[in-house]
């Protein structure tokens, strides 16, 4: 129950932040990859500088969760083809409907119906993925 | 306060995403929002008949409660915390996309023709998002992570896959808007 109000504030705070940054908004995903604009740029660069260093410090001096566990960050699998087609399909999709699976939730909390439709079809997307998994490269 | 009204700069929300990034570490998680898509495959019976969304879907509660926040949280910004929620874009881009269609461009938070409740109606709206949607939940998959599981995640880790995934989604992101968007709008 205490875990799960912690989960729970921690979305809120994730769905605060990715409506106020406008990282939820469609027009940000579309001005980023015109090289427009330095925003999506120094929110990703910035976030990603800072989870570089927790992520490092957690990792080299052991630091335990809150509750006392170790904290265990395993590594990706290896493999090329598995991220760089799946990747550039992700890339297409997120262009063309503006929004990645965090904003998507924020985005019906916002207000905007028509996003169901996104959320449905990702749904029905990760689906195909999974029946078509052994035929695809890896 | 007034700060907390306006959009977020970037040396404001970059941190708080490290920051989420950080606290979901420390209560023992992990920060990857596009497996809560194969979560609510699991719960919707695809495990019956594909070994892939065959797995305990409660051991991933915890992230379907972040969902959840995420979703109120977009409620409290927008009720709450937002006096105007127009997009400030670059004048280049406002003119680039009112050419291609795009009126509310400057002045909206979303594309009215996309996102406002009567494009619903709208049977190339619909595609648009059903399409987009669909290579979302199907490439993040496909590549194991999106934005937070790569992005973020995965190269605060110094993961090379992450690294090739994230070249992979800038590469899909360049070809959709620069090649295809011109010959769809």
């Amino acid at each position: 129950m205490k875990r799960g109000l912690t989960y729970l504030g921690i979305g809120i705070v994730f769905g605060i932040t990715m409506f106020k940054s406008e990282a939820a908004s469609w027009f940000r995903i579309y001005e980023m990859f015109r090289f427009e604009s330095f925003h999506m740029y120094g929110i990703i660069g910035s976030a990603l500088v800072l989870g570089i260093i927790i992520t490092q410090c957690i990792k080299r001096f052991n630091i335990k969760s809150i509750y006392g566990e170790p904290i265990t960050i395993p590594s990706k699998e290896k493999g090329f083809y598995r991220y760089i087609i799946g990747g550039i399909i992700f890339g297409l999709g997120w262009a063309l409907a503006g929004a990645c699976p965090g904003p998507m939730f924020t985005l019906i909390g916002a207000g905007f119906i028509p996003i169901f439709v996104v959320i449905a079809f990702s749904v029905l997307g990760t689906y195909i993925y999974g029946i078509l998994k052994d035929k695809l490269p890896h | 306060m007034n700060w907390i009204y306006n959009p977020w700069p970037w040396y404001v929300s970059g941190p708080m995403i490290a920051f989420i990034l950080f606290t979901l570490l420390m209560v023992g998680k992990r920060f990857g929002m596009s497996s809560n898509l194969k979560t609510l495959c699991t719960i919707c019976g695809a495990g019956k008949n594909t070994s892939f969304f065959k797995f305990d879907w409660k051991s991933q509660k915890w992230n379907l409660i972040v969902v959840l926040g995420a979703i109120i949280g977009g409620y409290i910004a927008h009720s709450f915390l937002s006096t105007t929620t127009a997009v400030n874009l670059n004048p280049n881009t406002i003119i680039n996309l009112k050419a291609l269609g795009f009126e509310s461009a400057g002045k909206a938070y979303l594309p009215e023709k996309l996102f406002r409740i009567d494009a619903l109606t709208n049977i190339k709206s619909i595609l648009v998002l059903a399409i987009g949607g669909f290579l979302v939940g199907f490439g993040a998959r496909y590549a194991n992570g999106c934005t937070s599981g790569h992005a973020i995640s995965g190269l605060s880790n110094l993961q090379l896959p992450s690294l090739i995934a994230v070249i992979g989604f800038f590469i899909g992101g360049l070809v959709m808007i620069h090649f295809i968007y011109p010959l769809i709008f």
